[in-house]
Protein backbone atom coordinates (compact mmCIF):
# COMPACT_ATOMS: atom_id res chain seq x y z
CA UNK A 1 0.00 0.00 0.00
CA UNK A 2 1.28 3.56 -0.75
CA UNK A 3 2.07 5.78 1.93
CA UNK A 4 -0.38 8.53 0.81
CA UNK A 5 -3.04 5.80 1.21
CA UNK A 6 -2.00 4.53 4.05
CA UNK A 7 -1.95 8.42 5.13
CA UNK A 8 -5.85 8.37 4.51
CA UNK A 9 -7.28 5.46 5.88
CA UNK A 10 -5.32 6.77 9.09
CA UNK A 11 -6.99 10.23 9.00
CA UNK A 12 -10.61 8.51 7.54
CA UNK A 13 -10.50 6.21 11.02
CA UNK A 14 -9.69 8.89 13.08
CA UNK A 15 -12.49 10.92 11.57
CA UNK A 16 -14.79 8.10 12.17
CA UNK A 17 -16.07 8.17 15.45
CA UNK A 18 -16.99 11.74 15.34
CA UNK A 19 -18.72 11.22 12.17
CA UNK A 20 -20.51 7.97 13.56
CA UNK A 21 -21.63 9.55 16.13
CA UNK A 22 -22.99 12.68 14.87
CA UNK A 23 -24.72 10.57 11.95
CA UNK A 24 -26.40 8.47 14.74
CA UNK A 25 -27.13 10.85 17.33
CA UNK A 26 -28.14 14.14 15.20
CA UNK A 27 -28.65 13.08 11.44
CA UNK A 28 -31.00 10.32 12.52
CA UNK A 29 -32.63 12.01 15.06
CA UNK A 30 -33.58 14.66 12.91
CA UNK A 31 -34.06 12.62 9.75
CA UNK A 32 -36.78 11.00 11.84
CA UNK A 33 -38.11 13.84 13.38
CA UNK A 34 -38.94 14.92 9.26
CA UNK A 35 -40.49 12.02 8.93
CA UNK A 36 -42.37 12.42 12.00
CA UNK A 37 -43.59 15.70 10.95
CA UNK A 38 -45.28 13.80 7.99
CA UNK A 39 -47.47 11.53 10.35
CA UNK A 40 -50.87 12.76 11.92
CA UNK A 41 -52.49 11.77 15.73
CA UNK A 42 -55.37 9.86 15.57
CA UNK A 43 -57.25 9.69 18.91
CA UNK A 44 -53.72 9.39 21.08
CA UNK A 45 -52.48 6.93 18.43
CA UNK A 46 -49.72 8.17 16.25
CA UNK A 47 -50.82 7.10 12.11
CA UNK A 48 -47.36 6.87 10.03
CA UNK A 49 -48.51 8.84 6.93
CA UNK A 50 -47.14 11.34 4.32
CA UNK A 51 -48.93 14.02 4.56
CA UNK A 52 -48.28 18.10 4.80
CA UNK A 53 -51.36 18.39 6.91
CA UNK A 54 -49.40 19.48 10.24
CA UNK A 55 -47.82 22.28 7.88
CA UNK A 56 -51.07 23.24 6.38
CA UNK A 57 -52.60 23.42 9.94
CA UNK A 58 -49.82 25.81 11.01
CA UNK A 59 -49.81 28.21 8.40
CA UNK A 60 -53.42 28.11 8.79
CA UNK A 61 -54.44 27.69 12.50
CA UNK A 62 -54.40 31.33 14.10
CA UNK A 63 -52.86 30.11 17.42
CA UNK A 64 -49.75 28.04 15.54
CA UNK A 65 -48.91 31.11 13.03
CA UNK A 66 -49.30 33.85 15.73
CA UNK A 67 -46.89 31.61 17.54
CA UNK A 68 -44.22 32.09 14.25
CA UNK A 69 -45.04 35.96 14.52
CA UNK A 70 -44.80 36.17 18.02
CA UNK A 71 -40.89 34.28 18.12
CA UNK A 72 -40.01 36.23 15.18
CA UNK A 73 -41.15 39.66 16.22
CA UNK A 74 -39.25 39.17 19.85
CA UNK A 75 -36.34 37.86 18.20
CA UNK A 76 -36.09 40.46 15.60
CA UNK A 77 -36.67 43.21 18.31
CA UNK A 78 -34.08 41.55 20.61
CA UNK A 79 -31.01 41.52 18.25
CA UNK A 80 -31.43 45.33 17.22
CA UNK A 81 -31.82 46.29 21.05
CA UNK A 82 -28.74 43.69 22.17
CA UNK A 83 -26.84 45.49 19.32
CA UNK A 84 -27.52 49.03 20.01
CA UNK A 85 -26.73 48.34 23.69
CA UNK A 86 -23.70 46.27 23.88
CA UNK A 87 -21.71 48.37 20.87
CA UNK A 88 -21.22 50.91 22.49
CA UNK A 89 -20.15 48.97 25.61
CA UNK A 90 -17.60 47.06 23.55
CA UNK A 91 -16.72 50.11 21.88
CA UNK A 92 -15.95 52.11 25.70
CA UNK A 93 -14.20 49.10 27.23
CA UNK A 94 -11.84 48.70 23.61
CA UNK A 95 -10.80 52.09 23.98
CA UNK A 96 -12.13 54.27 26.87
CA UNK A 97 -10.86 51.91 29.98
CA UNK A 98 -7.18 51.72 30.41
CA UNK A 99 -5.58 48.90 29.51
CA UNK A 100 -4.90 46.99 32.93
CA UNK A 101 -8.79 47.47 33.56
CA UNK A 102 -9.90 46.14 30.13
CA UNK A 103 -9.79 42.69 31.16
CA UNK A 104 -11.60 43.35 34.27
CA UNK A 105 -13.97 45.21 32.84
CA UNK A 106 -14.91 42.41 30.38
CA UNK A 107 -15.09 39.73 33.25
CA UNK A 108 -17.39 42.16 34.81
CA UNK A 109 -19.49 42.81 31.84
CA UNK A 110 -19.85 38.91 31.35
CA UNK A 111 -19.95 37.83 35.09
CA UNK A 112 -23.82 36.71 35.09
CA UNK A 113 -22.99 34.30 32.43
CA UNK A 114 -21.69 31.83 34.75
CA UNK A 115 -25.31 31.95 36.61
CA UNK A 116 -27.13 28.47 35.60
CA UNK A 117 -28.96 30.03 32.62
CA UNK A 118 -32.51 29.11 34.33
CA UNK A 119 -31.57 30.81 37.31
CA UNK A 120 -30.87 34.07 35.71
CA UNK A 121 -34.74 34.01 34.06
CA UNK A 122 -35.79 33.15 37.35
CA UNK A 123 -33.38 36.29 38.87
CA UNK A 124 -35.36 38.65 36.21
CA UNK A 125 -38.46 37.04 37.57
CA UNK A 126 -37.89 38.62 40.75
CA UNK A 127 -36.67 42.25 39.79
CA UNK A 128 -39.38 42.87 37.35
CA UNK A 129 -42.55 41.68 39.76
CA UNK A 130 -44.81 43.66 40.96
CA UNK A 131 -42.96 43.38 44.56
CA UNK A 132 -39.93 43.45 42.98
CA UNK A 133 -36.43 45.68 43.19
CA UNK A 134 -37.63 48.06 39.98
CA UNK A 135 -40.92 48.80 40.79
CA UNK A 136 -40.22 49.14 44.67
CA UNK A 137 -37.87 51.74 43.78
CA UNK A 138 -39.82 53.29 40.80
CA UNK A 139 -42.61 53.50 43.27
CA UNK A 140 -40.92 54.76 46.35
CA UNK A 141 -39.10 57.37 44.71
CA UNK A 142 -42.59 58.56 43.17
CA UNK A 143 -42.09 57.99 39.49
CA UNK A 144 -45.14 55.65 39.62
CA UNK A 145 -48.22 56.08 41.44
CA UNK A 146 -48.47 52.34 41.39
CA UNK A 147 -46.55 49.05 39.97
CA UNK A 148 -47.04 48.60 36.90
CA UNK A 149 -47.46 44.66 35.39
CA UNK A 150 -44.19 43.67 33.38
CA UNK A 151 -43.96 40.32 34.48
CA UNK A 152 -45.63 37.82 32.17
CA UNK A 153 -45.44 40.02 29.26
CA UNK A 154 -43.24 40.22 26.14
CA UNK A 155 -41.57 43.13 27.71
CA UNK A 156 -40.06 40.90 30.53
CA UNK A 157 -39.04 38.51 28.06
CA UNK A 158 -37.41 40.81 26.17
CA UNK A 159 -35.72 42.21 29.01
CA UNK A 160 -34.82 39.06 29.85
CA UNK A 161 -33.41 38.03 26.38
CA UNK A 162 -31.79 41.23 25.64
CA UNK A 163 -29.99 41.16 29.43
CA UNK A 164 -28.32 37.73 28.31
CA UNK A 165 -27.66 38.84 24.48
CA UNK A 166 -25.84 42.38 25.47
CA UNK A 167 -23.04 39.73 27.08
CA UNK A 168 -22.61 37.61 24.24
CA UNK A 169 -22.60 40.48 21.66
CA UNK A 170 -20.00 42.99 23.98
CA UNK A 171 -17.40 39.74 23.45
CA UNK A 172 -18.20 38.91 19.70
CA UNK A 173 -17.94 42.89 19.20
CA UNK A 174 -14.79 43.59 21.15
CA UNK A 175 -13.09 40.52 20.17
CA UNK A 176 -13.56 42.36 17.09
CA UNK A 177 -12.22 45.48 17.97
CA UNK A 178 -9.44 44.68 19.77
CA UNK A 179 -8.28 43.11 16.50
CA UNK A 180 -8.42 46.63 14.81
CA UNK A 181 -5.04 48.42 13.99
CA UNK A 182 -5.38 52.05 15.44
CA UNK A 183 -4.02 53.17 12.14
CA UNK A 184 -6.90 53.21 10.69
CA UNK A 185 -8.20 55.52 12.56
CA UNK A 186 -5.38 58.03 12.61
CA UNK A 187 -5.23 57.67 9.10
CA UNK A 188 -8.91 58.87 8.55
CA UNK A 189 -8.12 61.64 11.67
CA UNK A 190 -5.11 62.54 9.47
CA UNK A 191 -7.60 63.08 6.31
CA UNK A 192 -9.94 65.47 8.42
CA UNK A 193 -12.32 62.63 9.96
CA UNK A 194 -14.15 64.16 13.04
CA UNK A 195 -13.92 61.42 16.16
CA UNK A 196 -17.79 60.54 15.10
CA UNK A 197 -17.20 60.46 11.54
CA UNK A 198 -14.18 58.17 12.35
CA UNK A 199 -16.66 55.49 14.62
CA UNK A 200 -19.35 55.77 11.80
CA UNK A 201 -17.90 55.78 8.62
CA UNK A 202 -14.15 53.73 9.18
CA UNK A 203 -14.65 51.60 12.69
CA UNK A 204 -18.25 50.48 12.80
CA UNK A 205 -18.14 48.94 8.84
CA UNK A 206 -15.00 47.31 10.15
CA UNK A 207 -16.67 45.49 12.96
CA UNK A 208 -19.73 44.33 10.99
CA UNK A 209 -18.65 40.49 10.72
CA UNK A 210 -18.06 40.52 14.65
CA UNK A 211 -21.29 42.42 14.65
CA UNK A 212 -23.24 40.02 12.40
CA UNK A 213 -21.46 36.78 14.05
CA UNK A 214 -23.38 37.71 16.93
CA UNK A 215 -26.31 39.10 15.75
CA UNK A 216 -26.72 35.30 13.90
CA UNK A 217 -25.78 33.98 17.54
CA UNK A 218 -28.50 36.12 19.12
CA UNK A 219 -31.12 35.11 16.37
CA UNK A 220 -30.73 31.58 16.99
CA UNK A 221 -30.62 31.08 20.68
CA UNK A 222 -33.29 33.62 21.29
CA UNK A 223 -35.80 31.82 18.59
CA UNK A 224 -35.08 28.55 19.65
CA UNK A 225 -35.22 29.29 23.21
CA UNK A 226 -37.96 28.15 25.64
CA UNK A 227 -36.68 28.90 28.77
CA UNK A 228 -36.90 32.53 29.13
CA UNK A 229 -40.89 32.97 27.80
CA UNK A 230 -41.86 30.56 29.64
CA UNK A 231 -40.76 31.84 32.90
CA UNK A 232 -40.68 35.47 32.17
CA UNK A 233 -43.38 36.04 29.42
CA UNK A 234 -46.12 34.10 30.85
CA UNK A 235 -48.96 32.64 29.31
CA UNK A 236 -50.55 35.03 27.37
CA UNK A 237 -48.63 35.00 24.36
CA UNK A 238 -47.05 32.16 23.39
CA UNK A 239 -43.45 31.27 21.26
CA UNK A 240 -42.53 28.70 19.17
CA UNK A 241 -40.50 26.53 21.38
CA UNK A 242 -43.47 27.21 23.84
CA UNK A 243 -45.92 25.66 21.85
CA UNK A 244 -43.98 22.98 20.52
CA UNK A 245 -43.78 21.75 24.23
CA UNK A 246 -47.33 22.41 24.69
CA UNK A 247 -47.92 19.71 21.55
CA UNK A 248 -45.53 17.46 23.67
CA UNK A 249 -46.41 18.14 27.27
CA UNK A 250 -50.44 18.10 27.07
CA UNK A 251 -50.98 16.24 24.17
CA UNK A 252 -48.27 14.13 23.51
CA UNK A 253 -48.78 15.25 19.51
CA UNK A 254 -45.41 14.06 18.47
CA UNK A 255 -46.45 14.79 14.81
CA UNK A 256 -47.07 18.61 15.07
CA UNK A 257 -44.02 18.99 17.36
CA UNK A 258 -41.80 17.63 14.72
CA UNK A 259 -43.55 20.01 12.15
CA UNK A 260 -43.12 23.05 14.33
CA UNK A 261 -39.66 21.79 14.56
CA UNK A 262 -38.81 21.93 10.79
CA UNK A 263 -40.40 25.06 10.31
CA UNK A 264 -38.02 26.13 13.39
CA UNK A 265 -34.96 25.19 11.94
CA UNK A 266 -36.08 26.26 8.47
CA UNK A 267 -36.49 29.75 9.63
CA UNK A 268 -32.66 29.13 11.59
CA UNK A 269 -30.99 27.91 8.18
CA UNK A 270 -32.60 31.41 6.37
CA UNK A 271 -31.07 33.63 8.79
CA UNK A 272 -27.82 31.77 8.49
CA UNK A 273 -28.15 32.02 4.52
CA UNK A 274 -29.11 35.58 5.28
CA UNK A 275 -25.32 36.15 7.27
CA UNK A 276 -23.11 33.75 5.62
CA UNK A 277 -21.41 36.31 4.07
CA UNK A 278 -19.95 37.40 7.75
CA UNK A 279 -20.14 34.31 9.17
CA UNK A 280 -17.37 32.12 9.08
CA UNK A 281 -18.57 28.55 10.36
CA UNK A 282 -18.01 27.03 7.60
CA UNK A 283 -14.56 27.97 7.03
CA UNK A 284 -13.56 26.68 10.50
CA UNK B 1 -18.05 62.57 25.48
CA UNK B 2 -15.70 61.45 27.80
CA UNK B 3 -18.70 61.71 30.69
CA UNK B 4 -21.33 60.39 28.67
CA UNK B 5 -18.92 57.11 28.05
CA UNK B 6 -18.45 56.65 31.78
CA UNK B 7 -22.27 57.30 32.65
CA UNK B 8 -22.78 54.60 29.98
CA UNK B 9 -20.49 52.01 31.18
CA UNK B 10 -21.94 52.43 34.60
CA UNK B 11 -25.41 52.15 33.15
CA UNK B 12 -24.89 49.11 31.47
CA UNK B 13 -23.15 47.42 34.21
CA UNK B 14 -26.08 48.17 36.76
CA UNK B 15 -28.45 46.67 34.49
CA UNK B 16 -25.91 43.95 33.50
CA UNK B 17 -25.29 43.01 36.78
CA UNK B 18 -28.92 44.12 38.62
CA UNK B 19 -30.29 40.40 38.75
CA UNK B 20 -27.51 39.05 39.96
CA UNK B 21 -26.83 41.13 43.10
CA UNK B 22 -30.69 40.83 43.57
CA UNK B 23 -30.22 37.05 44.14
CA UNK B 24 -27.63 37.07 46.05
CA UNK B 25 -28.68 39.42 48.40
CA UNK B 26 -32.26 38.55 49.00
CA UNK B 27 -30.94 34.40 49.11
CA UNK B 28 -30.55 35.92 52.92
CA UNK B 29 -33.73 37.19 53.10
CA UNK B 30 -35.21 36.59 56.72
CA UNK B 31 -38.36 35.75 55.57
CA UNK B 32 -40.67 33.82 53.18
CA UNK B 33 -40.62 36.07 50.09
CA UNK B 34 -37.20 37.08 48.28
CA UNK B 35 -38.43 40.58 47.44
CA UNK B 36 -38.21 43.75 49.09
CA UNK B 37 -38.19 45.13 52.08
CA UNK B 38 -35.34 43.32 52.72
CA UNK B 39 -35.67 41.83 56.45
CA UNK B 40 -32.18 40.85 57.86
CA UNK B 41 -29.43 38.31 57.16
CA UNK B 42 -30.22 34.66 57.35
CA UNK B 43 -27.91 31.14 56.41
CA UNK B 44 -31.45 29.36 56.89
CA UNK B 45 -31.65 28.80 53.05
CA UNK B 46 -28.39 27.28 52.53
CA UNK B 47 -28.91 25.09 55.50
CA UNK B 48 -32.34 23.56 53.78
CA UNK B 49 -30.93 23.91 50.25
CA UNK B 50 -27.33 21.85 51.50
CA UNK B 51 -29.20 19.26 53.53
CA UNK B 52 -32.06 18.70 50.30
CA UNK B 53 -31.26 15.45 49.47
CA UNK B 54 -32.84 15.70 45.95
CA UNK B 55 -30.72 18.91 45.47
CA UNK B 56 -27.60 17.37 46.37
CA UNK B 57 -28.18 14.67 44.20
CA UNK B 58 -29.38 16.62 41.37
CA UNK B 59 -25.81 18.62 41.74
CA UNK B 60 -23.80 14.54 41.57
CA UNK B 61 -25.82 13.91 38.82
CA UNK B 62 -24.81 17.03 36.50
CA UNK B 63 -21.24 16.49 37.61
CA UNK B 64 -21.03 13.23 36.47
CA UNK B 65 -23.07 13.74 32.93
CA UNK B 66 -20.97 17.04 32.45
CA UNK B 67 -17.52 15.24 33.55
CA UNK B 68 -18.10 12.34 31.42
CA UNK B 69 -19.64 14.11 28.44
CA UNK B 70 -17.41 16.35 28.15
CA UNK B 71 -14.76 13.65 27.82
CA UNK B 72 -16.12 12.11 24.97
CA UNK B 73 -16.69 15.02 23.06
CA UNK B 74 -13.52 16.38 23.98
CA UNK B 75 -11.60 12.88 22.77
CA UNK B 76 -13.84 12.19 19.76
CA UNK B 77 -13.56 16.22 18.80
CA UNK B 78 -9.28 15.64 19.41
CA UNK B 79 -9.28 12.75 17.44
CA UNK B 80 -11.75 14.19 14.34
CA UNK B 81 -9.82 17.09 14.18
CA UNK B 82 -6.42 15.87 14.37
CA UNK B 83 -7.65 13.51 11.55
CA UNK B 84 -8.81 16.01 9.34
CA UNK B 85 -5.74 18.47 9.81
CA UNK B 86 -3.91 15.37 8.51
CA UNK B 87 -5.05 14.52 5.04
CA UNK B 88 -6.94 15.51 2.67
CA UNK B 89 -10.07 13.22 2.26
CA UNK B 90 -12.56 12.81 -0.33
CA UNK B 91 -15.43 14.83 1.25
CA UNK B 92 -13.75 16.64 3.76
CA UNK B 93 -15.54 19.83 3.48
CA UNK B 94 -18.47 17.80 3.38
CA UNK B 95 -17.46 16.35 7.36
CA UNK B 96 -16.48 19.13 8.37
CA UNK B 97 -19.98 20.96 7.74
CA UNK B 98 -21.56 18.02 9.09
CA UNK B 99 -19.33 17.97 12.86
CA UNK B 100 -19.87 21.38 13.13
CA UNK B 101 -24.02 21.33 11.91
CA UNK B 102 -25.58 20.58 15.28
CA UNK B 103 -23.72 23.64 16.70
CA UNK B 104 -26.60 26.03 14.69
CA UNK B 105 -29.54 23.67 15.45
CA UNK B 106 -31.60 24.98 18.62
CA UNK B 107 -31.21 22.41 21.60
CA UNK B 108 -34.92 21.91 22.08
CA UNK B 109 -34.74 20.42 18.26
CA UNK B 110 -31.70 18.07 18.77
CA UNK B 111 -33.86 17.14 22.19
CA UNK B 112 -36.95 16.43 20.40
CA UNK B 113 -34.87 14.12 17.45
CA UNK B 114 -32.97 11.92 20.03
CA UNK B 115 -36.25 11.70 22.65
CA UNK B 116 -38.61 10.12 19.50
CA UNK B 117 -35.04 8.29 18.49
CA UNK B 118 -34.72 6.67 21.51
CA UNK B 119 -38.21 5.83 21.98
CA UNK B 120 -38.36 3.64 18.85
CA UNK B 121 -35.47 1.82 19.53
CA UNK B 122 -36.37 1.57 23.44
CA UNK B 123 -33.93 3.80 25.05
CA UNK B 124 -35.53 5.23 28.84
CA UNK B 125 -35.10 8.42 29.73
CA UNK B 126 -32.32 8.51 31.37
CA UNK B 127 -28.76 10.38 32.80
CA UNK B 128 -27.39 8.20 29.69
CA UNK B 129 -29.51 9.55 27.36
CA UNK B 130 -29.10 12.86 28.52
CA UNK B 131 -25.12 12.99 28.20
CA UNK B 132 -25.05 11.31 24.58
CA UNK B 133 -27.02 14.47 24.09
CA UNK B 134 -24.75 16.68 25.57
CA UNK B 135 -22.04 15.05 23.58
CA UNK B 136 -23.99 16.04 20.31
CA UNK B 137 -23.81 19.74 21.47
CA UNK B 138 -20.25 19.80 22.57
CA UNK B 139 -18.52 18.19 19.88
CA UNK B 140 -18.83 20.17 17.35
CA UNK B 141 -17.56 23.20 19.89
CA UNK B 142 -14.48 20.70 20.57
CA UNK B 143 -13.86 19.95 17.16
CA UNK B 144 -13.92 23.58 15.96
CA UNK B 145 -11.35 24.72 18.86
CA UNK B 146 -9.12 21.93 18.76
CA UNK B 147 -9.34 22.31 14.06
CA UNK B 148 -8.63 25.87 15.04
CA UNK B 149 -5.90 25.38 17.27
CA UNK B 150 -3.51 22.93 14.81
CA UNK B 151 -1.49 25.47 13.07
CA UNK B 152 1.08 24.80 10.18
CA UNK B 153 3.74 24.29 13.03
CA UNK B 154 1.63 21.26 15.04
CA UNK B 155 1.37 20.26 11.71
CA UNK B 156 4.97 19.53 11.03
CA UNK B 157 6.18 18.59 14.46
CA UNK B 158 3.46 15.72 14.43
CA UNK B 159 4.78 14.75 10.66
CA UNK B 160 7.58 14.54 12.20
CA UNK B 161 7.06 12.57 14.60
CA UNK B 162 5.42 10.09 12.13
CA UNK B 163 8.53 10.18 9.57
CA UNK B 164 10.45 9.08 13.02
CA UNK B 165 8.82 6.06 13.14
CA UNK B 166 6.08 6.93 16.10
CA UNK B 167 2.70 4.87 15.96
CA UNK B 168 0.03 7.13 15.26
CA UNK B 169 -1.17 6.90 18.78
CA UNK B 170 2.06 8.09 20.06
CA UNK B 171 1.97 10.80 17.97
CA UNK B 172 -1.50 11.90 19.42
CA UNK B 173 -0.69 11.40 22.51
CA UNK B 174 2.62 12.64 23.09
CA UNK B 175 3.41 15.01 20.61
CA UNK B 176 0.14 16.25 19.74
CA UNK B 177 -2.11 16.31 22.82
CA UNK B 178 0.57 18.52 24.76
CA UNK B 179 1.21 20.69 22.35
CA UNK B 180 -2.91 21.56 22.59
CA UNK B 181 -3.11 21.16 26.50
CA UNK B 182 -4.38 25.17 26.29
CA UNK B 183 -7.12 24.31 23.84
CA UNK B 184 -8.00 20.92 25.02
CA UNK B 185 -8.62 22.44 28.34
CA UNK B 186 -10.23 25.35 26.93
CA UNK B 187 -12.89 22.45 24.75
CA UNK B 188 -12.87 20.93 27.86
CA UNK B 189 -14.17 23.81 30.59
CA UNK B 190 -16.48 25.34 27.76
CA UNK B 191 -18.00 21.67 27.16
CA UNK B 192 -18.05 21.13 31.09
CA UNK B 193 -19.94 24.29 31.65
CA UNK B 194 -22.61 23.87 28.58
CA UNK B 195 -23.14 20.54 29.85
CA UNK B 196 -23.64 21.37 33.82
CA UNK B 197 -26.10 24.42 32.62
CA UNK B 198 -28.38 22.63 30.08
CA UNK B 199 -31.70 22.30 30.79
CA UNK B 200 -33.67 21.66 27.38
CA UNK B 201 -32.40 18.28 26.80
CA UNK B 202 -31.99 17.65 30.25
CA UNK B 203 -36.02 18.14 30.74
CA UNK B 204 -36.94 15.97 27.68
CA UNK B 205 -34.48 12.98 28.64
CA UNK B 206 -34.76 12.55 32.04
CA UNK B 207 -37.17 11.47 34.35
CA UNK B 208 -36.52 9.84 37.71
CA UNK B 209 -32.37 11.03 38.21
CA UNK B 210 -32.60 14.44 37.21
CA UNK B 211 -29.67 17.30 36.47
CA UNK B 212 -29.32 20.59 38.60
CA UNK B 213 -31.17 22.59 36.01
CA UNK B 214 -34.01 20.58 35.87
CA UNK B 215 -34.13 20.16 39.62
CA UNK B 216 -34.04 24.04 40.15
CA UNK B 217 -36.83 24.25 37.20
CA UNK B 218 -39.43 21.74 39.87
CA UNK B 219 -38.34 24.44 42.40
CA UNK B 220 -39.47 27.11 40.49
CA UNK B 221 -42.89 25.81 40.34
CA UNK B 222 -43.64 26.10 43.74
CA UNK B 223 -43.29 29.97 42.96
CA UNK B 224 -40.56 32.72 44.72
CA UNK B 225 -38.66 31.30 47.82
CA UNK B 226 -35.02 32.46 49.25
CA UNK B 227 -34.24 28.89 48.94
CA UNK B 228 -34.11 29.26 45.78
CA UNK B 229 -32.00 32.49 45.20
CA UNK B 230 -29.53 30.15 47.23
CA UNK B 231 -29.06 27.32 44.92
CA UNK B 232 -29.11 30.35 42.30
CA UNK B 233 -25.92 31.66 44.20
CA UNK B 234 -24.32 28.62 44.96
CA UNK B 235 -24.33 27.61 41.29
CA UNK B 236 -22.41 30.97 40.54
CA UNK B 237 -20.27 31.01 43.37
CA UNK B 238 -18.86 27.10 41.91
CA UNK B 239 -18.84 29.16 38.70
CA UNK B 240 -17.09 31.96 39.56
CA UNK B 241 -14.39 30.40 41.30
CA UNK B 242 -13.87 28.16 38.84
CA UNK B 243 -13.51 31.17 36.01
CA UNK B 244 -11.20 33.02 38.65
CA UNK B 245 -8.91 30.13 38.86
CA UNK B 246 -8.83 29.46 35.34
CA UNK B 247 -7.99 32.97 34.59
CA UNK B 248 -5.34 33.22 37.02
CA UNK B 249 -3.69 29.39 35.39
CA UNK B 250 -4.81 28.78 32.10
CA UNK B 251 -5.23 31.91 30.28
CA UNK B 252 -2.99 34.12 32.11
CA UNK B 253 -0.09 33.30 29.87
CA UNK B 254 -2.07 33.51 26.88
CA UNK B 255 -3.17 36.76 27.33
CA UNK B 256 -0.42 38.41 28.12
Amino acid sequence: MSIERQEKRQGAALVAPALLWTLAFFALPFAAMVMMSLAHLEGREIVQGHDLGNYLRIFTDPSLRRGIFVSLEITAVVTVISVLLAWPLAWIIATRVPARWRRMALLLAVLPFWTSYVVRSYSWALVLGEKGVVMNALVGLGLLAEPVQIMATRSATIIGFVHFFVMLLTLTIYSNLIQLSPNYARAAEDLGASKWQVIRLVILPLTLPGVMTGAFLTFVLCIGDYITPQILGGNNELTLPQLIMLQLGRRGDFPMASALSVVLMAMVTLAYAACARWLKMDRV
Amino acid sequence: MKYFSWAYLVALFAFILLPVVTLVIFSFQDGRLPVPPFKGVTFEWYAKILSDRAMMEALGNSLVVALLSSLVALTLGFLAASGLARVVLPGSVLMRGLLIAPMTVSYLIIALGLLQMFNQVGIRPSLLATGIGHVVINLPLCFAILYAAIGEHQKSALKAARDLGAREWQVLWFVAAPMLTPALAAAFFLAFTFSWDEFIIAFLLTRFDVTLPVEIWSMLRSGLSPATNAVGSLVFLVSVVVVVALELTLFRKGSK
